[in-house]
């Protein structure tokens, strides 16, 4: 490694060349970013699909899901944001593929309650909770 | 009405307003460089006024141990120190504000103010990172404020004055005999650095080392004072090596003289910036060390030369 | 005010912009040199060693994933290692492979990072900005293998969960050759730079002896010329079928850490190189159960810092009895107020900033019980140090050398 000779600037000319090209950083969030597929982000849950038989509890590490019955064979599922770690092993473990991952990242509230989001048994649509606080 | 237009001048064109207008406008310029030189997008145009104007509404808090008066006072003197220098700088004329025989080494002077006031506030704000950026603030001047004063002394040496403006005079009859002075302005730069506290002499300053220095316990109004403070300085000095060492272009109308003097500024501050890029912080004894062994031995070398042009031409 | 008789105490931390992450280092300074470092941990403690056994083992994949954020695919692999071991699982070739894989990806992105944060430490920022693009790359590859950036979640017991498919396969190869270029660019920055040298060179040195006599591991020990790495001298995974060199260096400071942290870079593209064309098809994991039954494992692992050790204790249930994790960088601050006897303050931050610490693995908790009494004891530091130096010499190890500020020895 030896046998070169040291001087200051060595990186002169690379830094002057950076000038000519285009920024490495964007500016975001004006600029969106868009993950590559197969993203772990938000789960979706399908509840028309459930049987209720909790698996995706057992497995959940941080019990941010929790499975309500409604109805005869009818669950709605409620996940919290801020417990869940995205590591998509609910999607994994279901038997019957309920669970969905998308490439949603862009989660955040200002009110912690909101970050709860159920998933009806009729529409199957999100929506957050309001609840105060939590 | 001679004294209003004198206190126009003074206050705001060319003396204050349009200094702290021109810091700030080189402190945007030396961000967005030192930001695409590294391959990012750097910040907005309007980001030093933002800046200035979030300090000035956050709360300034004085830790309890501190000298109330000496820590606020010091953001103030700095800035005050930095104007008053900066109306003695010819900038794109040979008239500047005010002018008398001598004031080169009153501006020197002036300029030394700042950095003594970094070591005040430091010093007075009691806390253990403030003291020991206090110290080495003071320490590092002992480095670098010899060579660049021999380097800016050796124009005037060759030119017969003391004054920039007379300076600004004869560079103006004598034309090119400026490039005699290169080699001073190439230290003069080099130790711009430490006068400026720019890596590679930001060890004041050093973020991962002591926080921040002399400026840890600063906020709200009088950081926002001492940065103003700063960015005036980097302004006031580079107009300073302009005047000094590039004195050309001083003879024409306004409009095309002002162009210039930009450009001479500008051209001054890209150069900082690139220098700050490429070299990493040096520790205190390094620093010590290269300006003693390497710097100031060349700045002897351009006051040799200015005496030989001098005596045989 | 004489500079040589008064002692100023700086607190480092535990909140400092030189710390990544919070741990207390008291400096006692005389004018810029450092008299004695006095080190305090804890900061970080989390209760993760607790939180496993009260979760299964399907659980603890995640929770153990998350001990670190720069080598958390580290502690994963170690961790489920070791319960395949106790569930004498035999894994399919091609995720061992596949595991090795993204392990050295993880060990390209960490050094990277490392560079980086050297080149801030030092106060050279356009290093910061320009390694840390390029770990964009390697990063941005990642989430596309395995669907996140850090954290990777690839592991399960008995294999791995996704597949490299093969049109990643070119993705691959084209990331590794685009950051084999720029790691010999930073090969020969770190060469010929004048400041760069001068802040490294001569700084937080380390003999041969000492490195071996504080426990050092990883490239803080290969740098002091200490010739151990584990996935040589403990093959696991895929490592028995590939062959690299172990990079050591005699320069015994930090300018030597550099130079093994850049080898060790151009050794992780050649052992992916070597991957990518031997893979073996096959399934990708084997079906595991859910109960492990009883039995202890240890297992070791090389992560980017150094020797990762994990021991699982299973009792035939779902949840572990106990999990314990020895993390590389409680093994190398011992040797952090060695390096920095009689250093100067500036060099504080890049010592420190060498031995790569991440301080978030190594806060673990350690209980001592002493069946015989009949009430809890408690032990000064003096105590417990002199206990350890004794029951050493019993079984023949001397470690009375060793001095650490406020205990015994010396």
């Amino acid at each position: 490694m030896e046998g070169k000779r040291a001087r200051p600037g060595e990186m002169i000319l690379s830094v002057l060349g950076s000038l000519f090209k285009k920024p490495a950083t964007m500016r975001y969030p004006f600029e969106k970013f868009r993950m590559p597929d197969h993203f772990r982000g938000q789960p979706k849950f399908k509840s028309e699909l459930c049987t209720g038989c909790r698996l995706c509890i057992r497995d959940c590490p941080s019990q941010a899901i929790t499975i309500t019955k409604i109805g005869e064979k009818k669950f709605e599922a409620s996940i919290d944001l801020g417990k869940c770690v995205y590591c998509a092993q609910c999607a994994e473990t279901c038997p019957r593929k309920v669970i969905d991952i998308t490439t949603e990242f862009e989660l955040t509230q200002l009110v912690r309650g909101q970050l709860k989001v159920v998933f009806h048994a009729d529409t199957s649509k999100a929506c957050p909770e309001e609840s105060a606080g939590a | 009405m001679n004294a209003l237009r004198d206190l126009l001048r003074i206050l705001v064109f060319p003396g204050m307003i349009f200094l702290v207008v021109m810091g700030m406008a080189g402190q945007y310029v030396d961000r967005k460089l030192y930001a695409r030189l590294q391959n990012r997008v750097g910040p907005p145009w309007y980001q030093p006024v933002a800046d200035l104007f979030k300090l000035l509404g956050k709360e300034s808090v004085i830790p309890e141990e501190a000298d109330r008066g000496m820590f606020r006072i010091a953001p103030v003197f700095a800035l005050a120190a930095v104007i008053t220098a900066f109306l003695y700088i010819p900038l794109w004329n040979t008239a500047p504000v005010l002018s008398f025989q001598g004031d080169l080494v009153v501006v020197l002077y002036l300029l030394l103010i700042p950095t003594l006031t970094f070591f005040l506030g430091g010093w007075y704000s009691r806390s253990i990172f403030s003291t020991l950026g206090a110290v080495r603030s003071i320490t590092q001047l002992f480095a670098y404020e010899i060579p660049l004063l021999i380097a800016l002394l050796s124009p005037a040496l060759l030119a017969n004055t003391w004054s920039i403006a007379g300076m600004a005079q004869y560079y103006g009859e004598h034309p090119y005999r400026w490039l005699f002075n290169l080699v001073g302005f190439g230290v003069a730069l080099v130790t711009l650095l430490g006068k400026l506290e720019r890596v590679p002499f930001d060890a004041p300053e050093a973020e991962t080392e002591i926080v921040a220095g002399s400026f840890t316990e600063y906020s709200g109004r009088h950081l926002a004072f001492f940065r103003l403070a700063i960015d005036s300085e980097a302004i006031a000095s580079s107009s300073l090596l302009a005047a000094v060492f590039l004195p050309f272009g001083l003879w024409l109308p306004w409009w095309l003289g002002v162009p210039i003097y930009l450009a001479k500024v500008a051209g001054i501050l890209a150069v900082l910036a690139l220098l700050r890029t490429v070299f990493a912080r040096l520790r205190m004894d390094q620093m010590i060390n290269f300006c003693w062994r390497y710097v100031a031995p060349i700045a002897f070398l351009q006051v040799i030369i200015d005496l030989v042009i001098k005596e045989f031409f | 005010m004489s500079d040589s008789d008064r002692v100023v105490t700086v607190p480092i931390g535990p909140q400092h912009p030189a710390l990544k992450e919070p741990e207390s280092f008291m400096v006692d300074l005389r004018g810029e040199k450092i008299d004695a470092v006095r080190m305090r941990f804890g900061y970080n403690h989390r209760g993760i060693e607790k939180g496993c056994e009260q979760r299964s083992y399907t659980q603890d994949l995640y929770l153990v994933e998350r001990v670190c954020g720069i080598c958390s695919y580290s502690h994963s692999t170690a961790f489920v290692q070791a319960v395949e071991e106790i569930a004498g699982l035999e894994l399919p070739r091609r995720a061992k492979y596949i595991r090795t894989i993204i392990a050295e990806l993880e060990r390209v992105h960490s050094h990277l990072l490392w560079l980086g944060v050297a080149g801030h430490e030092i106060g050279f920022d356009t290093l910061l900005m320009y390694t840390w693009r390029d770990r964009e790359q390697v990063m941005i590859l990642l989430a596309r293998l395995t669907g996140n950036r850090v954290n990777y979640g690839m592991n399960t017991v008995g294999g791995v969960r996704r597949d490299i498919a093969p049109e990643m396969i070119p993705e691959i190869l084209k990331v590794v050759d685009s950051l084999e270029e720029r790691t010999k660019y930073y090969i020969n920055l770190a060469q010929s730079e004048q400041t760069v040298i001068q802040r490294l060179s001569g700084v937080g040195k380390l003999t041969k002896e000492d490195a071996l006599l504080l426990g050092t591991v990883g490239p803080t020990a290969r740098a002091s010329g200490v010739d151990r790495d584990t996935r040589r001298d403990d093959p696991y995974a895929a490592y028995p079928e590939v062959s690299f060199k172990v990079i050591t260096d005699t320069h015994c400071d930090v300018y030597g850490r550099t130079v093994v942290r850049l080898g060790e870079l151009l050794e992780s593209f050649s052992i992916v190189r070597q991957l990518i064309k031997n893979i073996p098809d096959g399934p990708i994991a084997i079906k595991a159960p859910r109960r492990i039954p009883e039995g202890e494992a240890v297992s070791r692992y090389e992560a980017p810092r150094g020797e990762d050790v994990h021991y699982v204790r299973g009792n035939g249930s779902e949840k572990p009895e106990r999990v314990k994790v020895r993390a590389p960088t409680l093994a190398n601050t011992q040797s952090v107020s060695k390096m920095l006897e009689d250093g100067y303050l500036a060099d504080l931050p890049i010592v420190i900033a060498a031995i790569d610490p991440c301080f978030s693995c190594t806060d673990r908790m350690v209980s001592l019980r002493d069946d015989e009494a009949k009430e809890g004891r408690a032990m000064s530091w003096e105590e417990v140090s002199r206990y350890g130096v004794e029951w050493h010499k019993a079984r023949g190890i001397d470690f009375s050398r060793v001095r650490i500020p406020g205990g015994a020895g010396e």
